[in-house]
């Protein structure tokens, strides 16, 4: 028992060493010339363009269940209060549910694809092959993947927020009644610049860790085919988990400096 | 140190290496000489392919070296090291193109990274690899358009194109007929015939180690137990290697189970 508590424990430490190592050395390889600019526009269109979809689908319906839920609710507590339901929609959806929503979807689309075909790279020996052709494979296909990450994320958390707030005023409008100006004041209102500053900064912060947790199981992978999938989902679960990790973190450290 | 002799264009010595808890190499000592097409045989799994890793760089000792005209690739600087392993080209397994890329573009892999060659200069490379190993207008394919022979031929095709001096091949023949293998005996003999490469190949294909060798070694546990020129295999007397190069099951190279002729446990 105590020795696998104990194994446990190391491995999850030696992962978050290698995992910074990791970082370090895409930070080291950033600026080497030249540039995989068709990787990282590639990585763009995988990560962000074909994301679009998801997000807009997980985005309206955060928003029209946070309208829906929070509007019936404080009809029936507080009478005359429900022209705040566009204000509430939009702070939890800008500072909280917009960047880990977004994230955690993007984790499940592009987060397990990345791990997928770095970890077939690995197990097909093309990751060896890069070397022996003198090539770095973190310069290669990780420094694209982060930094796409780091592009797409706030751009997609984002276009998350609008659609999510306009999710929530369609229900306000059509099931709740209100009048679409109330709802889009109250938004105005409540939604200062730094809540979006927040949640802008959570996104980048969500876009190194899904690129680059996911290219660190692609790159631990062994075993073949079954080996891509367990790490896959080992991927995507480490993913999320870390994202949830990091939104407490970073929720605490900007709330306090407000 | 200098190498042992001055035609020595590659020396293993004193080699070991720990992989996942096994002990894998357990000191390995093999010179390879300059224009020789050494051929290194031994069982599925006792370290051919990890001792070629190393050779290549993609593996790290945990003690002993590798002497590339004389120079020890791991305690040179990391500069130096990258120098010197882009003398090399490596035919892999399963060939290992990149899959995302044509065929042409996984050819000039390494020109197209070093951004310093122009497009039509590019073309002519591909164009002129791609015929020596007999795939000429192939290059806007992709990959997995290929059968795995043409893929080893592509393969073989990006080993050479930056005109490398010395050649690795990873079990060049292994799942290929009969005939695609001998294919690829003919290309690497071609190979060191045109470009007069040092040339390390690990198999466990007789047929194909006594065509293209004009060294055979033979691993077993993690040491070299014999070397010589095919004629000199064919006719040893180490009882381990004549078990091996005849395919016997039984012998003193203990395998996990052994069955009588009827089925039944010896």
């Amino acid at each position: 028992m105590i020795r696998a508590v104990g194994s446990v424990t190391i491995s999850f430490f030696s992962q978050i060493g290698e995992i910074s190592i990791l970082l370090a050395e895409t930070a080291r390889n950033i600026f080497r010339r030249p540039f995989p600019k068709r990787n990282f526009f590639e990585q763009i269109v995988k990560i962000g363009w074909s994301s679009l979809p998801v997000t807009f689908f997980t985005a309206v319906s955060t928003g029209a269940i946070l309208a829906l839920q929070t509007g019936y609710a404080m009809m029936s507590m507080v009478k005359g209060t429900e022209h705040y339901v566009g204000g509430i929609v939009a702070l939890s959806v800008v500072r909280e549910l917009g960047p880990v929503l977004c994230a955690i979807m993007i984790a499940g689309r592009a987060g397990s694809g990345i791990t997928a075909e770095i970890g077939t790279m690995k197990v097909t020996e093309q990751i060896d092959a890069l070397i022996t052709l003198s090539s770095n494979p973190v310069h290669y296909l990780i420094v694209p993947r982060v930094l796409a990450g780091i592009v797409v994320l706030p751009i997609l958390t984002l276009f998350t927020d609008v659609v999510a707030i306009l999710g929530g005023m369609a229900v306000a409008f059509f099931e709740l009644g209100m009048n679409e100006m109330q709802y889009i004041d109250t938004t105005i209102d409540m939604v200062s610049m730094t809540d979006i500053n927040v949640g802008v900064v959570k996104s980048v912060v969500f876009g190194v860790l899904i690129t680059l947790i996911a290219s660190f199981q692609g790159f631990r992978t062994q075993g073949g085919a079954e080996g891509v999938g367990k790490s896959t989902t080992r991927s995507v679960v480490l993913i999320c988990m870390s994202i949830l990790f990091f939104d407490y973190i970073l929720s605490s450290v900007m709330t306090t400096g407000i | 140190m200098t190498a042992r002799a001055p035609d020595c264009a590659i020396e293993v010595r004193g080699l070991h290496k720990t992989l996942a808890e096994k002990y894998v190499l357990k000191g390995v000592d093999l010179p390879i000489y300059r224009g020789e097409t050494l051929v290194i045989i031994g069982q599925s799994g006792c370290g051919k392919s990890v001792l070629l890793k190393h050779i290549i760089g993609l593996h790290f000792p945990d003690t002993g070296d590798i002497f590339i005209n004389g120079e020890p690739l791991n305690e040179v600087s990391a500069g130096k090291r990258r120098e010197i392993l882009a003398s090399f080209g490596m035919l892999f397994q399963g060939a290992a193109l990149f899959d995302s890329l044509t065929v042409g573009e996984n050819v000039v892999f390494r020109h197209i990274q070093s951004r310093r060659y122009s497009k039509k200069e590019m073309d002519r490379i591909v164009a002129e690899k791609l015929d020596m190993v007999g795939l000429p207008g192939t290059a806007n394919l992709k990959p997995a358009e290929l059968s795995g022979g043409m893929q080893k031929r592509v393969g073989l095709a990006r080993a050479i194109a930056a005109d490398p001096e010395v050649i690795l091949y990873d079990e060049p023949t292994t799942g290929l007929d009969p005939i695609m293998a001998d294919q690829i005996n003919d290309l690497i003999l071609h190979m060191k015939k045109m470009l007069k490469v040092t040339s390390i190949a690990v198999t466990h294909d007789m047929v194909s180690a006594y065509k293209i060798a004009d060294r055979i070694s033979m691993l077993y546990n993690g040491q070299v137990i014999e070397t010589g020129t095919p004629r000199q295999i064919q006719t040893t007397s180490n009882p381990y290697v004549k078990q091996f190069i005849h395919g016997d099951a039984y012998g003193p190279i203990t395998t996990v189970r052994s069955f009588g002729q009827n089925g039944r446990r010896k």
